[in-house]
């Protein structure tokens, strides 16, 4: 046995939930535990109490909403890695699932525990704030709600408060027909923590143009960040518009110097990963045919 | 903290400290020592059980989380004492293993792969073992395996258990305390090709 003692609390209620973890500030949530039982293991981390968060029914479930896809705080990696309306709506995450830890902690690592851990180099927080998602919060004060941006703010560094935990994650859906997803990351390993990251998402109208576009980067800073390209609008994403636009946007931007990448190397990657992400998404979404077309 | 788990087909209970993992609980409690502890932290795969019929690692669960779920062991995956399962056999044909401490794990990751597609490509596999370190095998012989393995059972005319979770890996006759009938069974067999 490897962690220190600590109670083991399983409440029926997300609002037992709550009051649990706003009552003592050793308490911590658990729901898939794929990070935090290694934090144990190696003690980095003494909770006095695990609330077990994993089977409460308000925190399951995937459900659309208008304009939105709202899937459930404790909805397993895995089961998300293959549900048909995650692929169909938010085809940004189901590409980067796989990219997250392996099979078996997919298994039991979940989507809004991947958020709350706020790791800058994880892939499901750069979808959130790449497309803007909505956090969704318990708290002891009833639901709230912020956008991903505002929630997290440096490296496992979220706004989360004493007695709050993530609820859902509300990833808004393109209504647009044409839409593509780029998704590139560099690492040590396959499945390891990326380097650098980048995600894209595009939508084009019946004649090419980029009618939409989100470009995110990953493990570059002390979080995900979702980089300006607007003055590609309008364009057809040729290559010389996307460079000029990925470079004066992340040419200057901060990145984190390690024993594995230097801030430089970091930054340099995530414009190329960039560059290639929005290709990689122009291509898909050129692809897709021209429903309602003449 | 009593805790009844379901093991192999079969439920068995434990009292336990909650911060006792699952694989600790298999081996000191149960006798099953199939399931390895290596890294103890989630890195190496070494303690892989199935879980409702899907991989994941037991050194990453505490027993506290575990009820409720069916669990199998590498000591659940014969079809009776003394026999080897498809897969199993698979690796001692191919020499797909060495000092056998990830094989356990390497089985059973490869067993949840097969229950879900007959017909694996050689990327499936990789990505399926891919949370499994091995230090012996450089891994080639691994995959030759779990190929020959697929290649077996599509000719062994028995449909596929499948169909995603729910899936108890286990037969009801799996081995009570496994690492002993184990060790009982190590007589030769004959091996149909």
């Amino acid at each position: 046995m490897k962690p220190a003692p600590f109670e083991y609390i399983r409440p029926r209620s997300l609002a037992e939930a709550c009051a649990l973890l706003a009552g003592d500030e050793d308490a911590r949530a658990i729901a898939g535990g794929q990070t935090l039982v290694p934090m144990l293991a190696m003690r980095l981390a003494r909770p006095a109490k695990l609330i077990d968060i994993m089977r409460l029914p308000e925190l399951a479930g995937i459900r659309t909403e208008a304009d939105a896809l709202v899937v459930g705080a404790t909805t397993r990696q895995a089961i998300a890695e293959r549900d048909p309306l995650i692929a169909a709506q938010v085809p940004a995450l189901a590409r980067v699932l796989p990219w997250v830890g392996h099979p078996p902690t997919r298994n039991r690592g979940t989507v809004g525990g991947s958020i709350a851990n706020a790791d800058p180099s994880a892939e499901i927080p750069l979808v959130a704030v790449t497309l803007g998602a909505e956090i969704m919060l318990a708290t002891p004060d009833g639901p709230s709600s912020m956008p991903a941006d505002d929630f997290f703010i440096g490296p496992m560094l979220t706004v989360i408060a004493p007695g709050e935990c993530v609820s859902a994650v509300k990833f808004p859906v393109w209504q647009h027909k044409r839409i593509g997803v780029g998704f590139f990351e560099v690492s040590a390993r396959r499945s390891d923590f990326a380097f650098a990251s980048a995600l894209a998402q595009v939508a084009l109208d019946e004649d090419g143009r980029c009618i939409d576009i989100a470009l995110g980067v990953g493990g570059v800073g002390d979080r995900a960040l979702r980089l300006d390209v607007s003055p590609l609008l309008g364009t057809r994403l040729d290559a010389a518009s996307v460079a000029e636009a990925v470079h004066a946007v992340a040419a200057d931007m901060e990145a984190s110097s390690d024993l594995h990448a230097s801030a430089s190397y970091r930054r340099r990657v995530a414009m190329t990963l960039g560059k290639r992400a929005i290709e990689q998404a122009r291509t898909e979404a050129g692809a897709r045919p021209l429903k309602g077309a003449a | 903290m009593k805790v009844e788990l379901r093991v192999n087909g079969v439920s068995r209970t434990a009292d336990v400290e909650p911060r006792k993992t699952l694989l600790d609980t298999l081996r000191e409690n149960f006798l099953l020592n199939g399931a390895h502890a290596g890294c103890e932290h989630g890195v190496c795969g070494a303690c892989t059980v199935l879980v409702d019929g899907e991989p994941v690692r037991s050194c990453l669960i505490f027993a506290v989380q575990a009820d409720g779920y069916e669990i199998t062991t590498i000591e659940g995956l014969a079809p009776a004492p003394g026999e080897l399962s498809v897969i199993q056999d698979a690796f001692c044909e191919t020499h797909g293993l060495q000092c056998g401490y990830c094989t356990p794990g390497m089985i059973l990751s490869a067993h949840a792969l097969l229950q879900h597609t007959q017909t694996p490509s050689r990327e499936e596999i990789v990505e399926a073992i891919s949370g499994n370190i091995c230090r012996c095998t450089g891994y080639g012989q691994i995959v030759e395996a779990v190929q020959f393995a697929a290649a077996r059972l599509q000719k062994s005319n028995v449909p596929p258990q499948h169909a995603g979770p729910g899936h108890p890996g286990a037969g009801h006759d799996a081995p009570e305390e496994g690492v002993l009938e184990a060790a009982e069974a190590d007589a030769p067999t004959e091996i149909v090709r």
